[in-house]
């Protein structure tokens, strides 16, 4: 049995090593002076300094922010708007054609969801930018939203509802004091998935962002291919210590909502 | 929410929404696969996807994601399974998880200087007596690569099956006389074989619509399905032809989630 077990660590730790490897690889050399990423040369932060005086790509970072903020708002609102009239339909056969709807965009490929947006916006007659790729960015988080609040909404119990209504509560008391404080840590779990799928997202934007407006991936995606070099692994390097950030922080609050919630009972 | 009386206005802007961004979206992508790039409506697209090249195409696509899918597997199932051996499983899971979040292009990029001919996997080969080898722009790299960035994608549906594996039966099992092969084949697998299903999926379909990794690390020897949708749309704008494959490929996922699915996707529980 220890012999089983120490084969499995040794596996465990290389695979550990191998998803991290090429991270830790981006970020060492990022010091390299060399400019490549063959050989490391010597240490220097020239790289950095060039990331930061770089003001089109700290405009593209803004507006990648920009995006994922507010797709992130306005997609939650009409996730949980979703989620409460999926609930609320009683008829089994409505209610799974309506979740069946949800998951379309949760399924589809990439490809597809930019292929067919961008169809829609010249329909429409939207201008590739801003506007479509925040249109899309909403289009394809309000579904992950809706799946994040629906549990929460069908593991509470319909007493408490009831109790509120016939202690004379108005719909309106019922679904701000009642339902939504219920609900709250499947919204903020929604939200900051919905965040997350728009900073990473890169196929969708790539199909509908036009010529003017980029967002980080897609200018990755478009230095990337023009060959290595180090301004990527620089900026690489301090996204994954705010992406760190960001999972490590959503992680706690999880932590302390989770407690909260098992406090009172 | 049972009990309030009125009607459901939740799902008036929620309707609009699906009506806008999930039908419509859909309903176009057929539509537009009739027509030509002179805007003539036609069956030509069809005929040609049933063409020689654009058969083999979807192929060698079909190749490639189950090649991929079928090395995740490899890889995801026995790591997740020693993970839920693990004390601070929770903690290594989220370690595991972790590099998903980190921007796929970047990982891809990695692997630029990874597989490069002055790269540390040439210089590892050439000391253990290989030689130089071109390992990017070839099949190898682009199945390596997506298979690096899937593999979270596999391990945690499999993970959640183990996780929820009731271990009397595999102390049943072993009390019985069967071997840990035995115990594994014939109880453990067959009873997270639902989380395999749902790692499978969450796998194949996507690589079946990776165009920015074969572009990236394959130098666009690899052609996949998701390749041919984006040249279409993007450099020759014949969206017709494009969304002529992009309806192949809604049918070919409606067809895989049927099989490995079931209703699940769809039904609540």
């Amino acid at each position: 049995m220890t012999k089983i077990r120490s084969v499995g660590k040794v596996y465990l730790t290389a695979v550990f090593l191998i998803l991290y490897a090429p991270i830790v690889y981006l970020m060492i050399f990022s010091f390299n002076s060399g400019g490549n990423m063959a050989s490391f040369d010597g240490f220097t932060f020239d790289y950095y300094k060039e990331v930061f005086a770089d003001t089109r790509l700290l405009i593209i970072v803004l507006n990648t922010l920009v995006i994922a903020l507010l797709s992130a708002v306005i997609s939650t609102i009409l996730g949980v708007f979703g989620a409460l009239a999926i609930d609320y339909v009683r008829r089994k056969r409505v209610k799974n054609s309506l979740l069946a709807l949800n998951n379309v965009l949760i399924v589809s490929p990439d490809v597809i969801i930019g292929a067919s947006f961008l169809i829609l916006f010249t329909i429409l007659g939207i201008r590739l930018g801003f506007t479509s790729v925040l249109l899309s960015h909403i289009a394809f988080s309000v579904p992950i939203v809706v799946i994040m609040v629906l549990p929460k909404l069908q593991e509470m119990s319909s007493t408490l509802v009831d109790a509120a209504l016939d202690l004379g509560a108005s719909r309106w008391d019922v679904l701000s004091k009642v339902v939504l404080p219920y609900i709250t840590p499947g919204i903020f779990a929604g939200f900051f998935l919905a965040l997350t799928y728009s900073l990473d997202d890169f196929a969708v934007t790539f199909f509908v962002t036009g010529n003017g407006f980029t967002t980080l991936s897609v200018e990755i995606y478009s230095m990337a291919r023009r060959g290595i070099s180090l301004n990527i692994n620089a900026l690489s390097t301090l996204l994954f210590i705010f992406t760190l950030l960001l999972v490590l922080g959503y992680y706690f609050l999880n932590q302390r909502t989770r407690k909260g919630l098992e406090v009172p009972k | 929410m049972r009990n309030i009386s009125g009607k459901n206005i939740y799902l008036i802007p929620y309707a609009i929404y699906i009506l806008l961004f999930v039908v419509a979206p859909i309903a176009l992508v057929f539509y537009y696969s009739f027509f030509d790039m002179n805007q003539q409506f036609t069956i030509a697209n069809y005929e040609k996807f049933f063409t020689a090249t654009y058969l083999k195409m979807t192929l060698s696509s079909f190749w490639y994601a189950a090649l991929i899918t079928f090395f995740s597997l490899l890889v995801a199932y026995p790591a997740a399974y020693l993970i839920t051996k693990l004390k601070h499983r929770q903690l290594w899971l989220l370690l595991i998880i972790l590099p998903s979040w980190i921007n796929l292009l970047l990982k891809a990029y990695a692997f630029l200087g990874i597989f490069g001919t002055n790269g540390p996997t040439n210089a590892f080969l050439e000391t253990i007596g290989i030689g130089q080898q071109q390992l990017l722009f070839t099949d190898f790299s682009f199945v390596f690569v997506s298979v690096y960035i899937f593999i979270p994608f596999m391990l945690l549906p499999i993970y959640n099956a183990l996780e929820k594996l009731n271990p009397s039966f595999v102390y049943a099992s072993l009390d019985l006389g069967a071997s840990p092969w035995t115990t594994f084949k014939r109880v453990v697998f067959p009873l997270t074989i639902d989380g395999v299903k749902a790692g499978c999926l969450a796998v194949f379909i996507p690589s079946l619509s990776l165009f920015m990794i074969t572009r990236l690390i394959a130098g666009n020897r690899v052609i996949t399905l998701g390749t041919a949708i984006e040249q279409h749309f993007l450099v020759t704008q014949d969206w017709g032809m494009g969304s002529t494959i992009a309806v192949f490929l809604v049918i070919i996922m409606a067809i895989m989630m049927f099989v490995l699915g079931g209703q699940k996707v769809g039904a609540s529980k």
